[in-house]
């Protein structure tokens, strides 16, 4: 509490420079909905990781794009993070951010049952961007991106939980709840009017 | 992913790759640094070392270690016909037009890893009656994996849930498991296939080019190199191809940004496939 009378509040804070938001079962109406309703002027970049099928390779950028008001790029080997766009981790690679704005991919193990794993798409993007990043855990069936979430919380990002009282299915939302201690736990609309009223640099 | 990836830094990771570099002779300085460090805390995982420190200690002290690790840092996870539109363009298209101007076809598997991709060439070149026209090698710089490519043997459940699957996908009337037999929980692929493929170590990063193709693949191997290391390996391939040779990359690799783009042509940039139209 305290901290919050010398800071600003995350609306009124400048800092942020991206959001990464996890999801799994349950989190596909939730991210089309947010992606029809954040404005344009919100221009952070997003960088998504969505479990998704491994071998149906296109579709879901299409399916996700059709209400999107913003480009939605499945980003090929290093390539460079820019305002106002949004990222989707392909399917059957890990996506993580380096130094440099710059995704790599990897075809790593699976991590938590899981390739894209939300907890390195995570972890990475904490990695580079500290305390100037938004992380949003969504509806999902594992725990994956829970461990994820404490890291960019202990790194000083601010830490947004999907209600799991809204959520289709919990389990990742609770897990990243018990983790990582978020900010707040919102719901669906909750999280967009948050997203809406940030004060850009 | 572990707790460890917040303990280790940047540095610790110098020193590694230094220690490496001098006394093996290998180069990790230019690999992809995300992926890079979360194989090392995956070494100090497996090995329950604890620290960075003690790994460089193995690594200086045991040759032996040495090899293993090598066989660690490096991702091996690969699949046959891993991208079943790749191969259905290989056999509906590339393959019928480069073996149609050619009498024979040279084809290079760079970083062939278990070998997966290597068979999956070998069962479309049979299925087309083109394996006595064709010359294959097939390298990694991790000599085990290479050992391993060379038996053919697929764990049974990587092969009835990833191979068999894309298989399918790729050739609905056919089954692959014509083409291997089942013990004991593995499967063993026809080592008949790969009779006449060379398989040999072979470093990308310091490796010298050995020979012109008619064909390279190497699918998510730049991955974990650094663009800098990735527009070195680009010149390496160009100089291995033939004029009118193809290079064939990962389905989310780009060389666009390398120099030696320019020297190539993009045949199909959803599949990934180059085609060299300079030297
Ligand atoms: C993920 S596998 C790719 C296998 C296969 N091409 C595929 O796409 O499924 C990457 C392989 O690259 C090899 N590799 C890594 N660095 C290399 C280098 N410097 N030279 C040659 N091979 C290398 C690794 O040992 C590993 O087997």
């Amino acid at each position: 509490m305290l901290k919050s009378l010398n800071s600003p509040s995350v609306e009124e804070n400048t800092k942020y420079k991206a959001i990464v938001i996890g999801g799994s079962a349950g989190s596909f109406q939730v991210m089309v909905k947010i992606l029809s309703e954040i404005s344009n002027t919100m221009d952070l970049p997003i960088i998504l990781c969505l479990h998704r099928l491994k071998h149906i390779r296109n579709g879901f950028v299409e399916a996700l794009q059709i209400k999107s008001r913003k480009k939605i790029i499945e980003p090929e080997d290093k390539e460079s993070l820019k305002k106002g766009n949004v990222y989707l981790a392909p399917s059957n690679y890990h996506l993580s951010l380096e130094l440099g704005n710059k995704f790599a991919l990897s075809t790593e193990d699976m991590v938590n049952n899981s390739r894209p794993s939300i907890d390195l798409t995570i972890q990475s993007s904490s990695y580079v961007f500290k305390d100037k990043i938004i992380g949003i855990m969504l509806s999902g069936a594992n725990k994956d991106g829970a461990l994820g979430m404490s890291i960019l919380k202990k790194r000083g990002g601010f830490c947004i939980v999907q209600d799991p009282l809204e959520s289709t299915i919990n389990t990742m939302p609770n897990a990243a709840i018990e983790q990582a201690n978020p900010d707040r736990i919102l719901n669906t609309d909750g999280i967009i009017k948050l997203l809406n009223s940030l004060k850009l640099s | 992913m572990s707790q460890l990836i917040e303990d280790i830094e940047i540095i610790d990771l110098r020193n590694l790759i230094h220690v490496i570099q001098s006394q093996y002779n290998y180069d990790f300085s230019n690999y992809a640094i995300s992926s890079f460090k979360r194989r090392v805390i995956r070494v100090i995982e497996i090995y329950k070392l604890g620290s960075v420190k003690r790994l460089i200690e193995r690594v200086q002290s045991e040759p032996k270690f040495f090899k293993d690790f090598l066989s660690e840092i490096t991702v091996n996870v690969t699949e046959m016909f891993r991208d079943p539109t790749l191969w259905r363009e290989l056999r509906d298209k590339l393959l019928p037009e480069i073996y149609s101007k050619l009498k024979e076809v040279k084809i290079w598997h760079a970083g062939c890893s278990s070998g997966e991709e290597v068979f999956s060439m070998a069962i479309l070149l049979k299925e087309l009656g083109l394996t006595k026209r064709t010359h294959i090698v097939a390298t990694d710089i991790d000599h085990n994996i290479i050992s391993k490519a060379k038996e053919g043997k697929i764990s049974l459940k990587n092969m009835l849930d990833i191979n068999d699957k894309n298989y399918t996908r790729f050739m609905p009337s056919n089954s692959l498991s014509n083409y291997y037999k089942v013990d004991n929980n593995y499967a063993f692929l026809d080592k008949t296939l790969v009779e006449n493929t060379v398989f040999k170590e072979h470093d990308l990063v310091k490796s010298e080019v050995f020979t012109k193709f008619d064909l390279i693949l190497c699918r998510n191997v730049m991955i974990y190199f650094s663009q800098s290391l990735q527009n070195d390996v680009l010149n390496k391939f160009h100089q291995s191809l033939f004029i009118g040779g193809h290079l064939i990359v990962g389905s989310k690799e780009s060389i666009s940004w390398c120099d030696a783009n320019v020297k190539f042509g993009i045949v199909n940039s959803e599949e990934k496939i180059y085609r060299k139209i300079k030297d």
